[in-house]
């Protein structure tokens, strides 16, 4: 290796300055697609949502305008609004249950039981299933939308709800918040296909945790829920911040508001209003992950 | 005394909890499974069984009627084979660029690449829709900073194309790939210097140590890289309906196929056709599309289940 490098006439490198060179070669692939299909596109998305776009024989001509796009998505567009604020509270309503179901099965999960292999396999399936177009489609599945009135679905989640209630409430959960988790039961199916990803990262966090924590606990005479809030709590705590990230971006890929900015762009064509709707809504999604981010790092705990 | 009879209540309430555990897994495992045994009952039904009172999940008369008019309409085996190919194509090409990308954030430190990392969660943060246009028209009309026109004359057009999947996943750029950095980047953080160092004191270079050390450790990481990307790829009806429009790959036909369906029917009258039946179909199309990933996860599930958790997702 050093012979070469003389040879070639370079002056030999130090192992920090090849690495730093290595570093280098081994980022640019991704630097390029960053460039060409990252950040230039949303500079001409941020262009374009300050322009005024028409096509024509010569190709585009794109008009600088100001602010009109987002006046007239904000004001004039009928259901921009609607749909923006209908995506956020959803949002916002769902991510709490999802962050908390999912840690709650996590732990669940990670005790041993007969048939547990099963389980897991069955609860990440999920992670497959619920993603894209299948989501779409079966929300509009009439058999299905029939067969959950006939087929006595309603029992089903009666069940879920009073073993939840119950569970949580054992397990030293406040009220309200059973209220919020069985007033969420009626979705469950929306709120276990869209708990996958989210229950692994809870799980792998759970099996990092040192046993020696839970004997020592154990000795002391700390009860099962004594250990949950004391130790599983807090050492899981930096992943409920990495899951709340997660599933607020994963809703990008399934709302109402993403499908009315693609209509816009694509069936309307009317491009400068498109990107001033996705710059809002990028806006606003900013301003949420801020603020949770802000008041959940302040809670975290981290063992170093 | 006393100590029996606390032993007795404790062990009491651990047959509780057992009982409890097992009704709540039971029931969310079935709250989970509903749909697919749904979809299974509805798709080997006849069209006789739709509206008999008596029928609720096992069929009375059974067909394949339902599957021959998916593979007819969807033209399924050329979708599933253009689809298999997408996907691992995309996969293969997304796992080697993020897991260079992620070894080059977390080891190989040069100036500025904090801020490039940086720029890596800026790529999570950003919902795709934002930057959906700009890519379409910039893919529409294919220049390469000026190169493309120069040689031919004309821009590339590379919608219908897999180009745009071939570059994006080139360039670690694909469908969520900065949380795919991000994984990998975590998880060769957790692998001591110490193994690094070792190797090159053996004589091996960056190169050597990477290929040779690195990535065979790092196997839990790229399994589930590569589940997760082969997955939402094959499901993705975002991407893969923009730059695909003609191309037979699943979820551009899945997403299709009620209408064709119904021009199938009824020879392009769709008021007439019985919607029952239509969502008959559709259900079974379904079915077939994530057929195929129900038995890849059969195989790979011990193996992905056990990977997950020594991934560095956890960091």
């Amino acid at each position: 290796m050093m012979r070469t490098w003389m040879k070639l006439g370079l002056k030999p490198r130090t192992y920090a300055q090849q690495k730093a060179l290595w570093g280098f070669i081994y980022v640019l692939p991704w630097l390029l697609g960053f460039v060409f299909f990252f950040f230039i596109p949303l500079l001409s998305s941020l262009r374009y949502s300050l322009s005024s776009i028409s096509a024509n024989a010569q190709g585009m001509t794109i008009e600088f305008i100001g602010f009109a796009n987002y006046l007239e998505a904000l004001t004039v567009n009928t259901s921009f609004n609607r749909v923006l604020t209908e995506s956020i509270v959803n949002m916002v309503v769902n991510v709490p249950i999802i962050v908390i179901f999912s840690l709650f099965l996590a732990v669940l999960l990670n005790q041993k039981f007969f048939g547990r292999a099963v389980a897991r396999s069955i609860f990440f399936l999920p992670v497959i299933l619920a993603s894209g177009i299948i989501m779409t489609l079966e929300s509009t599945s009439l058999i299905q939308a029939v067969n959950d009135q006939n087929a006595g679905s309603g029992a089903l989640n009666a069940l879920g709800s009073f073993e939840l209630e119950y569970m949580m409430l054992e397990a030293g959960v406040s009220e309200t918040v059973v209220n919020y988790l069985t007033g969420a039961v009626d979705r469950i199916y929306q709120i276990v296909s869209q708990s996958g990803v989210q229950i692994l990262i809870f799980l792998a966090g759970i099996q990092t945790i040192s046993p020696q924590l839970y004997e020592a606990a154990k000795m002391e005479g700390a009860t099962g829920y004594e250990a949950f809030w004391k130790i599983t709590f807090p050492m899981v705590s930096p992943l409920i911040l990495v899951n709340v990230i997660y599933t607020i971006i994963d809703s990008f890929s399934r709302n109402a508001l993403t499908d009315l900015i693609r209509e816009t762009g694509f069936t309307q064509f009317n491009f400068g209003l498109s990107s001033a709707m996705a710059w809002i809504y990028f806006l606003a999604i900013a301003v949420i992950l801020a603020i949770s981010t802000y008041f959940i790092s302040k809670r975290v705990f981290y063992y170093d | 005394m006393t100590l029996a009879r606390l032993l007795s209540l404790e062990s009491w309430k651990r047959w509780l909890w057992s009982f409890v555990r097992l009704t709540l897994i039971i029931g969310l495992s079935f709250v989970i499974l509903y749909p697919i045994l749904q979809k299974i009952s509805t798709a080997i039904k006849d069209k006789k069984d739709l509206y008999s009172p008596i029928v609720v999940w096992i069929p009375e008369h059974y067909s394949w009627d339902n599957f021959m008019q998916v593979i007819n309409i969807m033209d399924y085996w050329t979708t599933l084979g253009n689809t298999f190919a997408l996907s691992s194509m995309t996969t293969v090409l997304t796992a080697a660029s993020c897991a260079l990308a992620g070894y080059g954030f977390a080891r190989l430190k040069f100036k500025g690449s904090g801020i490039l990392f940086a720029g890596v969660i800026l790529t999570i943060l950003v919902p795709p829709t934002t930057i959906l246009i700009p890519i379409y028209l910039n893919l529409k009309d294919f220049t390469l900073m000026g190169i493309i026109p120069l040689l031919t004359g004309k821009p590339l057009n590379l919608l219908n194309t897999y180009w745009p999947f071939i570059l994006t996943s080139l360039t670690a750029n694909s469908l969520k790939a900065g949380l795919y950095i991000f994984i990998f980047r975590q998880f060769f953080r957790g692998i001591p210097k110490e193994v690094e160092e070792a190797a090159y004191i053996d004589g091996a270079g960056i190169g050597t140590t990477f290929a040779r050390i690195m990535l065979p450790n790092a196997v839990p990481s790229i399994v589930t890289v590569t589940l997760f990307s082969f997955v939402w790829q094959w499901n993705d009806s975002f991407f893969t309906t923009t730059y695909l429009t003609s191309s037979k790959v699943m979820s551009t036909q899945l997403a299709s196929l009620p209408h064709n369906l119904s021009v199938q029917l009824q020879d392009g009258v769709n008021s007439k056709a019985d919607p029952f039946y239509l969502s008959m179909v559709q259900d079974t199309g379904i079915l077939m599309a994530i057929l195929p990933l129900i038995v890849i996860y059969l195989f790979v599930q011990r193996y992905f289940v056990e990977s997950i958790e020594r991934t560095g997702i956890v960091g």
